[in-house]
């Protein structure tokens, strides 16, 4: 007992030491900014002006465009996997898939440069006829934008939420299944309304664990997403994450004010996760008790 | 009997050496020489077997932290170190710090405009404005000027830069600074600068293939990346207002054409130096040498490497394709070398 108490506590213990050196680390550009540093939108290295809003910005854009694509996706191939599939394919399948979940992230990107960006050259007219008219869409096409990171985003974090979500499935007890197939519903009705239900909690902790990868990646993104830290309506446009930013700046960031601007960046992350996590914890448990 | 044992004394020497001690020595800094140093590092260990040069590639920022913080003996930077960087150092060292050129590198522009084969020339006004984001078409009356029979499209320019924090981005942005006074006062000089416009592609590979992918861009990359890759790149107009092709040769003629104004500490930029032969956009690669050194035989090693670098090893730069220093640069710093205490 004293050991796996030890383990658990040490997991708090680096986390609480993680956000203490970020902290302390980060002392010049939370005095000499305080908030603005949330709320600009200039990133000047060579004036000293750091402000984060577009890399927050683009974070949470690309993170939103990758659930949109993935949960549908995921949540639909876990239950044909857990559901519907012949064993041996299901197995078959969720072998790749784990597979898929195994991949570097820098083989996403270059996928991504390769032939996601070159495939969205080919159908940005078609999206763009369809949903041009929303400013989510206007604007010219380089490629490289904040939905192209959304995309590879979205490739990359499916598999968790299906293997997860497929394990879940299958542990929903028979009973219930036989049950509603007794009460005259049809497979479909089974599966949504008395297996998913009670399958929620876990498909919705696969969601949050995608979520939180997709908030963190930075190669793959820092590939496709253009690097420009402007917040634009489009999702077309090139966009930044707090990860990429990171990531591409730190080992030639010279002065105190920028690399401590850095790690306050990832501060910020590190909040931005706590509270995109929290806030969906608290959603759940109120939809729970709501139920009850 | 004198020459046998002069033969035999370094014999003896290197001798004594191998029973003694291995001195390793640590650097670390630039990334875009690290091919050329782990070349010139691995000889030397090859002549000096009791020597071994450790040189860890992780950038101009990350080498002159470290040097300053002195957790390694030796930096590299591609750019020089600030007079702000230089008062830190004399604070945390209670002594100087040493700038020794090594090699010369350069940067040019890539392009990829549909329909246009020919070798674009570009001014400096013409690629301050495009970078600014103030000429926005490739028909633009300033770049049309410099390319007479080249049919040049309407389309809208792209502009592509490193995302990362880059020497190669400083030594471009410290030319537009030079040739543009709205660049300097908007932009300036920088690792890494607040792009006006532009996609941002991570190290020149990233600028490469986002040029390549998307028609009608513009971006700037290592002329050694270029040339490894065969890539075609534009003509730049120097100084002297002749449209110079980036090659070695036209590299260390530019350093030359600066010769008379490299001061005594090395901390010089090159760009856009006179001389009819020279391409505008090169620049140095230092080693960030302390101008104290406790250790004797670390300090004998390093003073004797930099000898043999700006000699021996000058001459293994173009198989690399490093632009060498001109002579005069190199008789300057072998006189410099002694200041390395």
């Amino acid at each position: 007992m004293g050991i796996t108490f030890l383990c658990a506590f040490s997991i708090l213990a680096i986390t609480a030491y993680l956000v203490w050196e970020l902290w302390i680390n980060s002392v010049l550009p939370r005095h000499q900014f305080g908030f603005n540093f949330l709320r600009t939108q200039t990133w000047d290295p060579v004036a000293g002006q750091f402000g984060a809003l577009p890399f927050i910005y683009g974070t949470l854009v690309t993170s939103a465009v990758a659930l949109v694509i993935a949960v549908p996706l995921g949540v639909g191939s876990a239950v044909f996997l857990a559901e519907l599939a012949p064993p041996a394919l299901s197995d078959a399948l969720a072998f790749l898939i784990e597979l898929l979940a195994a991949v570097p992230s820098v083989i996403y990107g270059l996928l991504g440069i390769f032939i996601l960006v070159p495939g969205l050259r080919i159908i940005e007219p078609y999206l763009k006829a369809v949903l041009g008219w929303t400013p989510l869409f206007s604007g010219p096409f380089y490629g490289v934008s904040l939905f192209s990171a959304g995309v590879v985003l979205s490739v990359m974090i499916v598999p968790f939420i299906i293997s997860i979500s497929r394990e879940v499935i299958r542990a929903v007890p028979n009973d219930q299944r036989e049950a509603a197939l007794a009460l005259g519903a049809t497979r479909w009705e089974t599966v949504w309304d008395a297996v998913l239900p009670f399958a929620s909690r876990g498909i919705a902790g696969s969601i949050f664990l995608a979520l939180a990868r997709s908030l963190g990646e930075t190669m793959a993104v820092t590939m496709v997403v253009g690097n420009d830290p402007k917040i634009k309506a489009s999702l077309l446009a090139p966009g930044y994450s707090i990860a990429a930013v990171i990531a591409n700046e730190f080992t030639e960031a010279t002065g105190e004010l920028y690399t401590q601007s850095l790690i306050e960046l990832g501060l910020v992350l590190f909040a931005l996760t706590v509270i995109i996590n929290g806030a969906a914890r608290l959603m759940m448990a109120a939809s729970e008790r709501g139920k009850v | 009997m004198t020459r046998k044992l002069a033969l035999l004394l370094p014999l003896a020497m290197m001798a004594s050496g191998a029973f003694a001690q291995n001195v390793l020595i640590n650097g670390a800094g630039a990334t875009f020489p690290y091919p050329m140093y782990s070349k010139w590092f691995d000889e030397y260990h090859k002549k000096f077997p009791t020597l071994q040069f450790n040189y860890q590639s992780i950038g101009s920022g990350g080498g002159i932290q470290q040097v300053t913080q002195g957790t390694v003996d030796f930096g590299a930077t591609d750019g020089p170190m600030n007079d702000k960087q230089l008062m830190d150092f004399q604070e945390k060292r209670g002594n100087g710090v040493l700038h020794f050129p090594t090699v010369m590198g350069a940067v040019v522009p890539v392009y990829n405009i549909a329909g246009v084969t020919a070798q674009l020339n570009f001014t400096g006004e013409a690629l301050a404005g495009i970078f600014l984001g103030t000429i926005t078409k490739w028909n633009d009356p300033m770049i049309a000027k410099a390319n007479p029979g080249v049919n040049l499209p309407g389309n809208d320019i792209v502009v592509v830069h490193r995302s990362d924090g880059s020497g190669t981005s400083y030594i471009w942005v410290d030319y537009l600074s030079k040739v543009s006074k709205d660049w300097e006062t908007k932009v300036g000089r920088g690792t890494s600068v607040n792009w006006p416009v532009g996609l941002g592609g991570k190290g020149n590979e990233g600028v490469s293939g986002q040029v390549k992918q998307t028609p009608n861009s513009i971006g700037y990359v290592e002329l050694i990346f270029a040339r490894q890759n065969k890539m075609p790149f534009g003509k730049v107009k120097n100084a002297a207002g002749v449209f110079v092709e980036a090659s070695l040769a036209s590299v260390t003629a530019d350093a030359a054409g600066a010769v008379k104004e490299i001061p005594d500490d090395f901390r010089v930029s090159i760009t856009n130096s006179p001389g009819k032969e020279s391409y505008p956009i090169s620049s140095f690669t230092w080693l960030l040498v302390p101008s104290k050194i406790q250790d004797a035989t670390k300090k004998k090693a390093i003073a004797d490497f930099v000898k043999w670098m700006l000699t021996d090893g000058q001459a293994m730069a173009t198989a690399l394709d490093y632009a060498p220093l001109p002579k005069p640069v190199v008789a300057k710093e072998l006189k410099a070398i002694a200041k390395i205490q």
